[in-house]
């Protein structure tokens, strides 16, 4: 029942990206399963490790957990990083569901064909319907954090969404001066920092051996 | 602060329904603020009451809420349907996340293009009797107990009932190969709350009306529908 969470998921950021910034957040040690060809993920399916014939898989706690939020949620709350009482969950869960929209344009970008791409809907997005929001949240409060003046999961999420959007429009926070603060407070945590850093489990962007890999695992017969 | 929770979206089921549904079961009365066109919707974006220029918009206890997920979570956890430690609120949200993702792709079946329809409900009756229903039977049956976590009432089988009756307004047998699923809706049917949202005059609402789908797509889904 005790030691480390197990993920099981591509060697890629895709769903699982989220949980493993979280764990990271937490400072949560944590160890990983890659999936690489097709056999492993049906014997996953027959061994019935996967309650929904789906991945990410997060073994923690003696729980087979699936569904990316469910996971979330839960490691969020065990950790202390889901806010003080029903109010604040609210709020978190709000700005959480916000980042998950925006960061959901993006993860299936390398999927998508390539003149289906729409990166300057996602900037716009990102610059006029979600940004705007935290940056006035932040200001408004003049809090360090986003809810409650306490580290949450909000805030993880929010620098997690902030970096991904910058790498694929490095000025996209030219306007957002309480948000690049915001950024640069947030990647100072030390647990974050350490993530950061080269040699963590964070993942880098997609790749086309990622999205080649995927294709094959998933392929139908 | 006290008063009814208020719904602010189109009179249509799309991602309130859901809510509604949660609502009804923990008996609460809501009230509900519909738009009929673009404009209705561009007043409440303009007025800053949603925070991401989305509807779903639940006004409750103070707050003005937006996301279904949030949304729902807080009523759930309010109203005690959401387990009674952390251990089953993990289950009730791996059932309930998998009951959404059913739910999605039967909320985009009306609005298909002509020559992806029948593609799209196959997907649908695949999903729904190899991956989703097949579980929920056997949570059910192996623990032999009237409600899928912990032996109490929860948002989880709220949620199933909904989606099993709209897989049922997709293929009306879709049930047959399911006989714990199939007592347990008649059970969740029954209860009080329940009962009443599924009479004829309740704030259900009726599937999307096929007249109505080239506005819901011109005028509705580009606000609206997550894009």
């Amino acid at each position: 029942m005790s030691g480390k969470p197990k993920l099981t998921y591509f060697n890629g950021r895709g769903c699982m990206e989220s949980i493993r910034w979280l764990l990271a957040a937490a400072g949560v040690e944590f160890e990983e399963e890659f999936l690489e060809t097709r056999e492993q993920y049906q014997k996953l399916i027959k061994d019935g490790a996967l309650l929904f014939d789906q991945v990410p898989l997060v073994e923690i706690d003696g729980m087979k957990m699936v569904q990316t939020r469910a996971i979330l949620r839960y490691i969020a709350a065990k950790y202390n990083l889901y806010g003080k009482d029903l109010k604040e969950r609210a709020l978190i869960d709000m700005y959480v569901e916000g980042t998950a929209d925006l960061m959901g344009m993006i993860i299936p970008f390398p999927f998508t064909p390539l003149k289906e791409r729409n990166l300057a809907l996602i900037i716009e997005r990102a610059t006029t319907r979600y940004f705007p929001v935290y940056e006035k949240v932040l200001k408004q409060h003049g809090q360090e954090f986003l809810v409650g003046n306490r580290f949450s999961w909000a805030d993880v999420q929010l620098l997690e969404a902030i970096l991904i959007v910058e790498e694929k429009e490095p000025t996209v926070l030219s306007k957002f001066p309480v948000l690049q603060a915001f950024k640069a407070r947030i990647s100072n945590i030390p647990t974050i920092k350490k993530f950061l850093q080269p040699g963590s489990q964070r993942k880098p962007p997609p790749d086309d051996q990622y999205v080649a890999t995927v294709i094959e695992v998933f392929k139908k017969d | 602060m006290a008063g009814k929770p208020k719904l602010y979206y189109f009179n249509g089921r799309g991602r309130m329904e859901t809510i509604r549904w949660l609502l009804a079961a923990a008996g609460i009365e809501f009230e509900e603020q519909f738009f009929e066109t673009r404009e209705g919707l561009l007043k409440l974006q303009q007025d800053g009451s949603l925070l991401f220029q989305q509807v779903p918009m639940v006004e409750i206890d103070g707050m003005k809420m937006v996301q279904t997920r949030a949304i729902l979570n807080y009523i759930a956890g309010k109203h005690s349907l959401y387990g009674k430690d952390l251990k089953e609120r993990a289950l009730i949200d791996m059932y309930v996340e998998a009951t959404m993702d059913l739910n999605e792709m039967i909320m985009h079946y009306p609005i298909q293009p002509p020559e992806t329809k029948a593609k799209h409900l196959a997907t649908i009756i695949e999903k729904a009797t190899t991956r989703y229903f097949p579980v929920y039977e056997k949570a059910l049956k192996d623990h032999g107990q009237d409600f899928l976590v912990g032996n109490r009432f929860s948002r989880a089988d709220v949620q199933l009932l909904e989606t099993i009756l709209m897989a049922e307004e997709c293929k009306p047998d879709m049930l047959s190969k399911f006989p714990v699923l199939q007592a347990f809706k008649a059970k969740i049917s029954n209860i009080p709350t329940i009962k009443k949202f599924l009479q004829p005059g309740s704030q259900r609402k009726p599937p999307l009306d096929e007249k109505l789908i080239p506005k819901v797509m011109s005028d509705i889904k580009p606000l609206a529908l997550r894009e």
